[in-house]
């Protein structure tokens, strides 16, 4: 069996991880540009992180037979400031060349500010000109569904195509507006917060098993580097087919990823 | 079964609850243990809106609607429309609004 788990947030994890994830068959992440559980000071601190994302994780994850890939963005959390995150934006632009990188990501919302809508707007602008992937985060808790829909009334207003949209973090509020809207949806596995892989296999039961997939998100919080293998356990001990399985956790991402000429995967 | 959505789950009813049951069971009284904490807990009722849209959500658990989980996000969630300039001096998110009659500032 093999696995792809298309968020998670490496530079928050022990080697240790990189090896299990490994033994439980993963081939490759996709690691988006996060808040880093505090505010970066300067423009600087955002080029050194970049450079991790680019150049370090993807040798730390060969080391396993993992490939690596990245998302570069300002997240919304740090998106509050519209000029010092138009400065940090400004950066990216040189790194989207870089080998392992597959759009921009994880934009989005975080209280549904004004300020963040602006910078949102903004990063949609820069993918839409760079012709760039989009992985999309959505709010926590009570200001998702609220977050949700500003967010795909954002991306509505851009020639972005939704099929070259992943919007994560959906639960059962959510998922059926992002899918009817012709976006990918991503399902988190988080121990408290999101989804459960109990819920997240009722949700591919309830909305069926197209434009969807689950992942880790696993970062410097609760999380759990493995719950992608966990879910695929889940889905199988209630009696649904290897395929669809491999479908939700596999097939799915590398269609979706797939879309960006740099997601290449070892034969 | 709720006619909006499709439903491929390949177990039968006996089949969920023989493989979920004691899961649940064991949920439903941390559930239990908590409301009794609350009650138990030093001091006035909070008057806390977010013990009050939790209690509310109970009463969607013990229905027989469909799309139980789905309406308690819903019930937690902020249907405003106002879109604040910025975040500063906002708190983290709190899990629940007031509920609809109640004042939300």
């Amino acid at each position: 069996m093999k696995y792809i788990d298309p968020h998670i947030h490496m530079v928050s994890r022990t080697t240790d991880d990189y090896q299990r994830m490994a033994q439980s068959g993963c081939v490759a992440v996709t690691e988006p540009a996060f808040w880093a559980g505090f505010d970066r000071s300067s423009v600087q601190g955002f080029f050194d992180y970049y450079r991790q994302l680019t150049e370090y994780e993807p040798r730390r994850a060969a080391q396993f037979g993992i490939r690596h890939f990245s998302w570069l963005c300002i997240n919304p959390k740090e998106a509050d400031d519209p000029g010092f995150a138009r400065e940090v934006i400004a950066i990216i632009p040189d790194f989207l060349e870089r080998e392992n990188v597959l759009g921009i990501g994880e934009i989005g919302l975080n209280k549904n500010t004004r300020n963040e809508l602006i910078i949102l707007e903004e990063q949609i602008a820069l993918a839409e000109k760079h012709n760039q992937l989009v992985l999309v985060h959505t709010p926590h808790l009570e200001d998702k569904l609220k977050g949700t829909r500003l967010i795909m009334d954002a991306l509505a207003a851009s020639k972005i195509e939704p099929g070259r949209v992943l919007i994560d973090h959906v639960e059962e509020h959510t998922v059926g507006e992002v899918l009817d809207r012709g976006f990918w949806a991503g399902m988190t596995l988080y121990p408290d917060t999101k989804v459960t892989p109990q819920r997240a296999t009722d949700i591919i039961e309830m909305y069926g098993h197209e434009r969807i997939w689950m992942n880790s998100a696993g970062d410097w919080g609760c999380s759990d580097p493995l719950a992608v293998p966990k879910a695929r356990l889940e889905m199988a001990r209630r009696g649904h087919a290897q395929t669809l399985i491999d479908k939700v956790t596999f097939d799915n991402p590398l269609t979706f990823l797939s879309q960006s000429p740099n997601f290449q995967l070892d034969e | 079964m709720p006619q909006d959505i499709v439903n491929t789950c390949p177990q039968t009813r006996e089949g969920v609850i023989n493989t979920y049951f004691l899961e649940h069971r064991a949920k439903l009284l941390d559930i239990a243990a908590y409301l009794d904490r609350v009650d138990r807990g030093r001091g006035d009722d909070p008057q806390d809106f977010r013990d009050r849209a939790f209690r509310e959500a109970l009463k969607i658990l013990s229905s027989d609607v469909p799309h139980r989980a789905r309406r308690i996000l819903e019930l937690f969630s902020d249907m405003s429309h106002e879109i604040p300039q910025s975040a500063e001096g906002m708190k983290g998110a709190a899990g629940a609004v007031p509920l609809a009659t109640e004042d939300r500032s």
